[in-house]
């Protein structure tokens, strides 16, 4: 299956074999959904999603700004899904974390009729608990609109039911199981 | 009224949701709000906010239970109408940070919250939101944010 090449930023899901695990994990919660968030990226060291310009998610009407909300929910499913990715591969297990605490801060308003995108890292992972920390921008890393830190809690595999599971992994080509 | 509220628009908006105690007013002109369907009742001094339960608010299907970003965006919110509301606010205050802690699943049922302007100054306001589901003793969640004033 090959996609339209993305001229506005420069990804390769290709290269990233997660991101179909990772594309299906963010499409299961009907919040992204409604967001419409897309994972254009994802490793047992990232995730890159995308969040598309609405007026549904206007905060400021006077400007048409992006509610701190949607950023804080960009953020926490970005993070959310770089603990499913890290786990995956280091223990081979499907676990979902839920979130302990998120801190964000907000460095400028995210400029109307644009994407906003999340780059999330899971930069530690023990036993009990991940840590993450993640970037939203729009233009460029380097520009960011929001930086984050958060921990996740970690929870036995078994409290997964097998349609989420079966909604996952299954029929993944085989490199990827 | 001017559609496109500007500074004195926004004070016009509050003290008209003041004079008649209806503050939804204030929700209906943020689009986010009415995107995650939340409302709000005053009670004398207390402001208590509220987001039914929502198909659309559900992050772990699982459980199910409510996105926390969700649950974060709500609890912002709040800390803007609270503030806008008892500072008499002319503009809409600018988050600056947000932290949140989880205590428990927010489980798919309504949810209030309750903000506590901790401190305001001149120029930045510190204020503390609280948020529970079916026992107010038992929070869900609880929040701290810094906003610009100016």
């Amino acid at each position: 299956m090959t996609k339209p090449v993305d001229k506005t930023l420069k990804v390769s899901p290709e290269f990233f074999p997660l991101t179909e695990v990772a594309t299906r994990f963010v499409n299961q919660l009907a919040q992204c959904r409604r967001l419409g968030f897309e994972v254009k990226e994802a490793s047992e060291h990232h995730v890159l999603i995308e969040l598309p310009y609405s007026q549904d998610i206007i905060g400021d009407p006077d400007t048409g700004v992006i509610h701190g909300g949607v950023i804080t929910t960009l953020i926490d499913t970005g993070c959310g899904c770089a603990v499913v990715c890290a786990i995956l591969d280091k223990f081979e297990s499907l676990e979902l974390s839920p979130t302990l605490d998120l801190r964000v801060d907000y460095m400028r308003p995210a400029e109307p009729n644009k994407a906003v995108y999340v780059f999330a890292e899971c930069y530690r992972l023990t036993s009990s608990v991940a840590f993450t920390r993640a970037i939203a921008y729009q233009d460029s890393i380097d520009r960011p609109v929001a930086h984050a830190v958060g921990s996740f809690m970690r929870i036995s595999p078994e409290m997964i039911g097998e349609d989420f599971r079966q909604a996952l992994m299954g029929n993944l080509p085989k490199e990827q199981q | 009224m001017n559609e496109q509220a500007n500074a004195s628009g926004v004070h016009d908006i509050v003290q008209r949701a003041i004079a008649t105690n209806d503050y939804s007013y204030l929700l209906e002109k943020v689009p986010y709000s009415q995107f995650i369907g939340m409302s709000v009742e005053r009670f004398g001094d207390e402001m208590v906010f509220k987001l039914p339960a929502k198909d659309d608010n559900i992050g772990n299907p699982i459980l199910p239970a409510i996105h926390g970003g969700v649950i974060a965006g709500f609890m912002e919110m709040s800390a803007i109408v609270q503030l806008m509301v008892f500072m008499q606010a002319k503009q809409v205050p600018k988050i600056v940070d947000f932290s949140i802690d989880y205590l428990r699943a927010g489980l798919h049922q309504d949810s209030f919250a309750e903000c506590k302007i901790t401190r305001q100054g001149r120029r930045v306001a510190n204020v503390s939101i609280n948020c529970w589901q079916s026992n107010r003793k038992q929070l869900i969640a609880t929040a701290r944010a810094h906003f610009l004033l100016e």
